[in-house]
């Protein structure tokens, strides 16, 4: 039997990926879970992200009835981005309506604001932000200091131009409450891709030899000639579709709703993007091979998949993180492929800017495939 | 290929889960064109026995050809040339009959793949049903594709396990008929069952009971080593007359059957004194039958469970 000596079929193997789309189609729940688990977190996070808080509720503690100060107040209202709700009269009052969450900003002028102002004493403004939502504040806040200067810098002409001079007339510190890191927008669009596909490409690959095995299928195709190679890949095909059908569903989106800016070479991103997808599905064929059955499956793939999300940079700042916690998140390819994301959308990164992430990537899939492939148990023990 | 030769031909195959021996020193021999039935009661090692057949497990130890193939070490040249048949189904139920027929076909790359699978599904009288699901399908409709897939690439040798289990008596009888259909073209068939009168249908059988072959052989070879007499009594109370019986000695085991009673024994001299005074007993009719499989099969095992060894084995 000639046949027999063959090691890898393009026959047996599309065999394969024909029955894993044609599945694919009827399993309702996968299919809901692939379209819905991007379209979910795109309108989740994207809502928070899009609508660009304005009018913020923000009370004033002033203690200077000055020219100056009353300048910014109303400069503050025409940014419309801060709102002014209340005014109050202590620090303790003001504090307790940040943290009852009644404002999002207190806005504290000094006595003798202006008059030390106009001295030349540089005079501290103090904002304080509840920024336990940073996307909802972190506009606001940047606009604040710029704001500042521009609302004075009609008033500081004549005898008092010397003080536009200086390097800041007054000093603004802005104190961001409960949230030191702010994330931006930008910076989670594009995040949300990575964490999209892996979410949903460890778990549906990790489902799918799972359940042969659970099903008895694995066994009638184990007596046939079929070969793990054209199990694995032919499993896989199919889910690197749609790994790509999702990923230029999010770019879309993101493009069109969320108007992330696009600065890099979209097809490198493409291209590179095969890589992440590889190592998450390898992930998730090696979890199979492990998992008795699909719950235990489902179960690995979100071990894998919290850690994932949490040290890689997607919901903390990775250098806000200690040694040890950014030591265990470099070796996630998520943690790469959001520098490789962020790099090339953002920052207009080439090949040669992201190559230090990419091998990282390639040394996971590497190791994750020859685990699953040495694990892919050809017989039923 | 040489006609001669046994298709399936293993000495001393055992196997272990977990320190547990399920297939313990297995030799066995089917020859080509045979249908071998491969008897014993559940867990007695059937189902591992063939998967080490099929390559799907690997033995412990013993040695075998299959179809000419070393078992240990050319696994995939036999794969080419079996169609297996698990006990539980084991196709895509969320694929329609022609897809899951047309997923082998192209698993086993048969080059003329569509005629094929018609010619399949015709044979297999499995048109209307097609293009329905095979979750959807009953048990004897299960069975038939489950038949049809594993015959698409030619095998030349079927290893089907139970694969009339919870299958109507018509579609049982339609599934041997196939069988003998396919044997006369030169296929050979191990077959394992649970039920008597399949054993009897078949070429020889083997009795395997908890990892051990117990015996071999025709239907005829195996009732004449057993040695077994075999009397049929009938009329009121044999329950009664059961327990009576049971008591004496020479008399190895009474079996009933719906109303009937078969009295077994092994030393003629023994077994005759034994019953002649419930021969007697004119209340009961009395009748000097021909032994079934059945008979052996209950005493093989009540010797086993019984520990003493009668020395025929
Ligand atoms: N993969 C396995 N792991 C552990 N034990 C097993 C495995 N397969 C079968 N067994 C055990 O081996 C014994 C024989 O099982 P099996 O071959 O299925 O018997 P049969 O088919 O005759 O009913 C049973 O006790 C069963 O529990
Ligand atoms: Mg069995």
């Amino acid at each position: 039997m000639a046949t027999a000596k063959i090691r890898f079929s393009p026959c047996r193997f599309w065999a394969v990926v024909r029955k894993e789309f044609l599945q694919m189609r009827r399993d309702r729940v996968t299919f809901a879970m692939m379209l819905g688990i991007p379209v979910l977190q795109m309108v989740l996070f994207g809502y928070a992200i899009n609508a660009d808080p304005r009018h913020l509720p923000t009370a004033v503690l002033s203690a200077d009835n000055g020219v100056f100060s009353r300048r910014i107040v109303a400069a503050m209202q025409n940014s419309s981005y801060f709102q002014l709700t209340r005014n109050v009269d202590s620090e303790s009052a003001a504090n307790r309506l940040i943290e009852i969450g009644d404002v999002q900003f207190v806005l504290n002028i000094p006595e003798q604001f202006s008059r030390r102002l106009m001295r030349g004493e540089r005079p501290a403004l103090l904002l304080t932000a509840d920024a336990t939502d940073p996307a909802a504040t972190s506009h606001a806040l940047a606009a604040f200091k710029t704001l500042t200067e521009s609302a004075l810098a009609g008033d500081l002409k004549g005898p008092l131009s010397h003080l536009q001079l200086t390097a800041a007339p007054l000093e603004v510190i802005v104190h961001p409450q409960f949230n030191p890191e702010a994330n931006t927008r930008y910076n989670i669009v594009p995040g949300l891709m990575g964490v999209v596909l892996t979410m949903t490409l460890v778990i549906i690959t990790a489902l799918a030899i799972t359940r042969e095995r659970e099903r008895g299928t694995m066994e009638n195709l184990l007596s046939t000639p079929v070969r793990p190679l054209e199990v694995m890949f032919g499993k896989i095909i199919p889910y690197i579709i749609v790994g790509y059908l999702q990923m230029g569903f999010i770019l879309l989106v993101s493009h069109f709703i969320f108007e992330v800016p696009m600065a890099g070479n979209l097809a490198l991103l493409l291209a590179v993007s095969l890589l992440f997808i590889a190592a998450n599905l390898g992930v998730g064929l090696t979890f199979s091979t492990l998992a008795r059955n699909q719950l235990q499956a489902v179960q690995m793939a979100f071990f894998f998949f919290l850690p994932s999300i949490l040290l890689s940079g997607f919901m903390f700042p990775f250098r806000g993180m200690p040694l040890w916690a950014q030591r265990i998140g470099e070796v996630f390819p998520l943690t790469h492929y959001l520098r490789i994301v962020r790099g090339v959308l953002l920052k207009g990164n080439g090949l040669t800017e992201i190559a230090p992430n990419l091998w990282p990537i390639a040394i996971f899939l590497f190791v994750a495939l020859s685990i699953g492939l040495k694990r892919f148990r050809r017989t039923l023990e | 290929m040489i006609k001669h030769l046994p298709v399936i031909d293993v000495q001393n195959i055992s196997k272990a889960f977990a320190g547990k021996t399920v297939v313990n020193k297995l030799s066995l021999q089917v020859r080509r064109g045979e249908i071998y039935g491969f008897l014993g009661p559940n867990g007695s090692g059937k189902t591992t026995f063939l998967r080490m057949l099929c390559g799907l497990l690997q033995p412990d130890a013993g040695s075998g050809v299959c179809l000419g193939h070393n078992l240990l070490t050319e696994v995939d040249q036999i794969k080419h040339r079996i169609g297996y048949m698990a006990q539980n189904f084991s196709l895509y139920e969320d694929l329609s009959v022609r897809e899951n027929l047309d997923f082998m076909a192209r698993i086993y790359a048969i080059k003329s793949r569509r005629e094929v699978v018609a010619q399949t599904l015709e044979r297999m009288e499995l048109i209307p049903f097609a293009g329905q699901l095979a979750g959807t399908l009953s048990g004897g409709w299960k069975q038939r594709l489950a038949l049809a897939s594993c015959l698409l690439h030619e095998p030349e040798l079927l290893l089907l396990d139970e694969p009339t289990a919870g299958v109507d008596p018509a579609a049982r009888r339609d599934f041997w008929e196939q069988i003998y259909a396919l044997t006369t073209q030169g296929i050979s068939a191990l077959i394992s069952t649970h039920y008597m009168d399949e054993a009897e249908r078949c070429h020889r059988v083997a009795y395997l009971a908890y990892g051990d072959l117990l015996t071999s052989g025709t239907a005829a070879e195996v009732i004449k080593k057993s040695g077994l007499i075999t009397w049929s009594a009938s009329g009121p109370g044999i329950q009664d007359l059961s327990e009576r019986l049971k008591q004496q000695p020479g008399i190895k085991q009474v079996i009933p059957f719906g109303n009937t009673l078969h009295v077994c024994g092994t030393d003629g001299e023994r077994f005759a004194e034994s019953l002649r005074p419930f021969i007697a007993d004119s209340s009961y009719r009395w009748e000097k039958i021909e032994t079934g499989l059945e008979e052996v099969f209950v005493s093989l095992m009540s010797k086993r469970e019984g520990g003493h060894s009668d020395g025929d084995s």
